[in-house]
């Protein structure tokens, strides 16, 4: 099945999210659809599924002209979407997700028969190497795997067209290892694959032909062996970027961040993590390696006092910190980028100023006797979103309608606008376009350069490599090493990560 | 300009909602009405002219009951300076705001909690107890022959300090072992409502003399809270700008101040407040004290300002209005103010229209629980009203 999107256009209010799209996919495909956040990707699928009607252009499945009034009808003509945020329920089981609202029946009253459905998972699953286990609870399981689901559920509604949008998201470098493997199978078996993507590498491992968006319009039809990395990220940006961190050589100076033993309890009974021992100075990056899960977000929070520590140090600047609470030791010169940006690092509904001064709304110039002083929070807002090149439309907008990559610069720009001793950062560009990681990796070295202690916490190998001075590697709750720059490999660091010993 | 628009887009959802809502509340009418019924089989034109007849007669009463009756103004000002006739042409208006007060007050006390994200369901409780604290002041502060001043003041304070003090249990027990507000508020409703019978049946201060019936003794024996306007008749007291005022101040807490700020901030997200260093727990605390404190003193000026007797029924469901006039509000001062109005026009006016056309008040319950239907479910009310509108734009333009 070959499937054409004809000049597509789009408008929301304010922005033309889609500008003439056009975009092709043949039979057994894979299109590779490349553009930074915001660029209209999302926006162009969901007219594709029956989401959005687009103001003009036209769907073409073999060259007639389709019309989805609703997602029921792009499913019914082929179209399968896996959505950036799945739509699982945590509480079903696999053959329940996949099969629900396409279920098989059997017996007068049409009951849900669920031995049909779990020998047609079975097979499919087996047919396109999706291991799962059929009988397993949604909310059991990794997210690599409910993503394996949510492509199981695609296929089980017979899609001859599988879209992914930013799929590799969530997933760890090896898991997106299997799910290229998957998309390679699937393509080989005549399914159709448009993959959503802002990372280059990954287009060029798995299209067979890219379409680069930008601002939503077209910027560039290309193929893997035509482009290389540096050509497409010009192409998404539009203009030249870097993709190396430039760094000068670190001066450490004395010890900022000293932690000893430390033992920090996951709330379920066990131990998140496992007597930590280590020193950040001033004017270096500590980066820590490790796989998703293995202590590293209970040991920011641990540093931030946002959980409590059940034994061991936390010095600061040679004071003792354990106990404090988060207010305490951000007031102490630590600076927080947390993990789950829309969790914790920022208020939606709020707006893009109120978030802004988030801790420190209660001190002057922004409050002084318990009244907010909205011309200090305005102006210092003002001069922030200039200082941080955050895209917003005012400082009065909700900050839920910026891009991911201006949220983060907000958070940045909050937490490096005081007096800093330490940078805690986690997963700091995660989710992030090219040119904000860029920005973002600039901002975070400027922080060490002027002689801030700088701990990074990272799932992603590239960005620890290039921001560490020295990486650190958690494994199970333990710093299993601690590498300078010059001996961390990427086969060293990876081996610890997998919990070789050092 | 922008501001103009942007209050345009605020109340648009509201403003249709109630229009679709009478609109659905004319085709009730008509269909309950056995005349227009028994008529749609030999004439139905006739059955729906009819039907149009009666719904013009109950919608005219309904807003003359609300707003008082155009001619009447026009008497009343062609006459000059005559009392009776002033008071004749402004008593539905003037009884129309007098009505939203209670209203105003829950109100406003609902949607500060609903800001922190507590979802306070004890309003009820909390203006009955403040309606109690108001009843004890007047009778202890009027009773010594204290200035009137002074015991408004009184009344005023022991209802905030009763209504606060009802808020505050479950606020602590959310706060600190996690109980559910919307459980503990609801039987906190009860428990109040059943411990001022008990009083009233029991307590020599506040019962009624020689009588056994659960009401208190009349209170503008010892206290008479001021009216605003010259004229007698028309009741509005000093409850109504309490209320305005209120409202402002709410709004400058909520959005001027430090803690106004942090507890916006945990409203809308916990986690990130904490992140910040915000006392996440102190803040549902505080939310449930100044809530229960504005429903208090809502309940004092309705009993000592309005009702000037305490019986069992001085709440009267103002607890689960309040909810929907928050949530219609659009959780804002102004939005619960305005919607206050609203619903206290067709309370107000609803009597008339009981009077002149036999139609129950209850009809009303039913438009106001249509109106927050509506407002609850937007995007349903959008499509009834935008899509006919676009798609003749879209044929206009083709
Ligand atoms: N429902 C919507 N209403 C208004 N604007 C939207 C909506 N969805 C997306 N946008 C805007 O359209 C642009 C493209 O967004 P999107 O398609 O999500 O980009 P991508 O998926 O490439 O990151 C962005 O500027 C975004 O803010
Ligand atoms: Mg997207």
């Amino acid at each position: 099945m070959r499937l054409e999107l004809r000049e597509i256009t789009k408008q929301f209010p304010g922005v033309l999210a889609n500008d003439r799209v056009s975009i092709a996919v043949d039979k057994g495909e894979v299109l590779g659809l490349l553009g930074e956040n915001g660029a209209g990707k999302t926006t162009l699928m969901n007219i594709l599924s029956g989401l959005y009607r687009p103001d003009s252009g036209a769907i073409l499945i073999d060259g007639t002209e389709r019309v989805f009034r609703d997602p029921a009808e792009a499913i019914a003509a082929g179209i399968g979407m896996v959505h950036q945020h799945f739509m699982l329920v945590p509480v079903f089981d696999v053959i329940e997700s996949v099969a629900l609202g396409a279920e098989p029946t059997t017996g007068p009253l049409g009951t849900f028969d669920r031995a049909t459905a779990r020998k047609q998972i079975i097979e499919l699953s087996e047919r396109y190497g999706l291991a799962v286990d059929p009988d397993a609870k949604i909310e059991n399981l990794p997210v690599g795997v409910r993503q394996r689901v949510e492509i199981l559920k695609a296929l089980y509604r017979k899609s001859d067209i599988l879209v992914l949008d930013e799929p590799s998201a969530v997933l760890t470098p090896q898991e997106t290892e299997e799910l290229f493997e998957i998309i390679r199978g699937l393509a080989k078996a005549g399914t159709s694959v448009i993959f959503i993507t802002h990372k280059l590498n990954e287009v060029l491992a798995v299209a067979d032909r890219i379409t680069v968006l930008r601002r939503g319009a077209v910027a560039g039809n290309t193929t893997p062996s035509k482009a290389d990395a540096s050509s497409l990220a010009e192409m998404m940006v539009g203009r030249e970027v870097q993709l190396t961190v430039s760094r000068g050589a670190s001066k450490p100076g004395k010890p900022i961040l000293q932690v000893q033993a430390m033992n920090v309890l996951d709330g379920r009974g066990g131990v998140a993590v496992h007597e930590a021992s280590f020193e950040v100075h001033a004017g270096e990056i500590l980066a820590v390696a490790g796989v998703q899960g293995n202590g590293q977000t209970e040991l920011v929070e641990a540093l931030t006092g946002l959980r409590p520590i059940d034994s061991g140090s936390l010095i600061l600047d040679g004071n003792h910190l354990e106990g404090g609470s988060p207010r305490h030791i951000a007031d102490a010169g630590v600076a927080h980028i947390p993990e789950d940006r829309s969790r914790d690092g920022m208020i939606k509904g709020m707006t893009v100023a109120e978030n802004y001064v988030l801790n420190a709304y209660h001190r002057p110039p922004f409050s002084t006797g318990g009244r907010l002083d909205l011309k200090a929070i305005a102006a210092r807002a003002t001069q922030a979103v200039k200082d941080f090149d955050v895209r917003t439309p005012s400082i009065d907008t909700d900050i839920a309608s910026l891009s991911g990559g201006n949220q983060q610069k907000v958070i940045v720009a909050r937490e490096f606008g005081r007096d800093v001793r330490l940078v805690v950062a986690a997963q700091p560009t995660r989710g992030l376009d090219v040119g904000s990681i860029e920005y973002i990796h600039h901002r975070i070295v400027e922080q060490r350069d002027a002689g801030a202690a700088v701990l990074i916490v990272s799932t992603e190998l590239d960005e620890v490599l290039a921001l560490g001075d020295r990486v650190a590697v958690m494994y199970e709750g333990r710093i299993v090493g601690i590498l300078d720059a010059k001996d961390a490999t990427r086969e060293r660091v990876g081996l610890l990560m997998g919990g070789a010993v050092a | 300009m922008t501001r103009l628009r942007k209050l345009l887009a605020t109340i648009r959802l509201p403003a249709i909602s109630v229009l679709v809502a009478l609109l659905v509340g004319a085709i009730v009418i008509m269909l309950s009405d056995l005349e227009v019924l028994g008529k749609i089989p030999q004439d139905p034109l006739g059955a729906i002219v009819l039907g149009v007849q009666r719904v013009y007669l109950a919608y005219t009463s309904l807003l003359m009951g609300a707003f008082g009756d155009p001619a009447k103004f026009g008497k009343a000002i062609a006459a000059g300076g005559d009392a009776v006739l002033w008071a004749k042409a402004f008593r539905p208006i003037t009884e129309t705001l007098l009505a939203s007060v209670p209203l105003m007050f829950v109100g406003l006390a609902v949607m500060v909690s609903f800001r922190t994200g507590v979802f306070n369901i004890g309003g009820e409780g909390q203006f009955m107890m403040g309606a109690l604290g108001g009843t004890i002041a007047a009778i202890v502060l009027g009773g010594a022959g204290l200035p009137t001043p002074i015991t408004i003041l009184g009344v005023v304070a022991l209802g905030a300090l009763f209504g606060a003090a009802w808020a505050f249990i479950p606020g602590i027990l959310k706060a600190r072992v996690g109980a559910s507000e919307v459980i503990t508020t609801i039987m906190l409703n009860y428990i109040a409502n059943l411990f001022i019978f008990f009083l009233l049946v029991n307590w020599e201060l506040i019962q009624r003399e020689d009588r056994t019936q659960p009401i208190s003794k009349a209170l503008d024996k010892f206290v008479v809270i001021p009216t605003i306007l010259p004229i007698e008749a028309l009741r509005l007291h000093l409850g109504f700008i309490v209320a305005l005022l209120l409202a402002v101040v709410v709004s400058w807490f909520l959005w001027r101040t430090a803690k106004g700020f942090e507890l916006r901030a945990a409203g809308l997200n916990l986690p990130a407040a904490r992140y910040a260093g915000m006392g996440a727990a102190s803040s549902v605390v505080i939310a449930m004290l100044i809530s229960g404190a504005i429903a208090g003193i809502g309940g004092a000026f309705e009993v000592v300002g309005t009702v000037k007797q305490l019986t069992t029924a001085i709440s009267g469901g103002v607890g689960f209005t309040a909810i929907a006039i928050a949530l219609v509000g659009g959780t804002r001062p102004s939005g619960v103010v305005a919607t206050s109005l609203v619903f206290g026009a067709l309370r107000n006016g609803g009597a008339l229209m009981g009077l002149n056309t036999g139609i129950p008040i209850d009809l009303l319950f039913f438009i106001q629980a249509l109106v927050i239907m509506f407002i609850a479910a937007p995007s349903l009310t959008q499509r009834l009203i935008r899509s006919p509108f676009k798609r003749r734009v879209k044929e206009a333009t083709a």
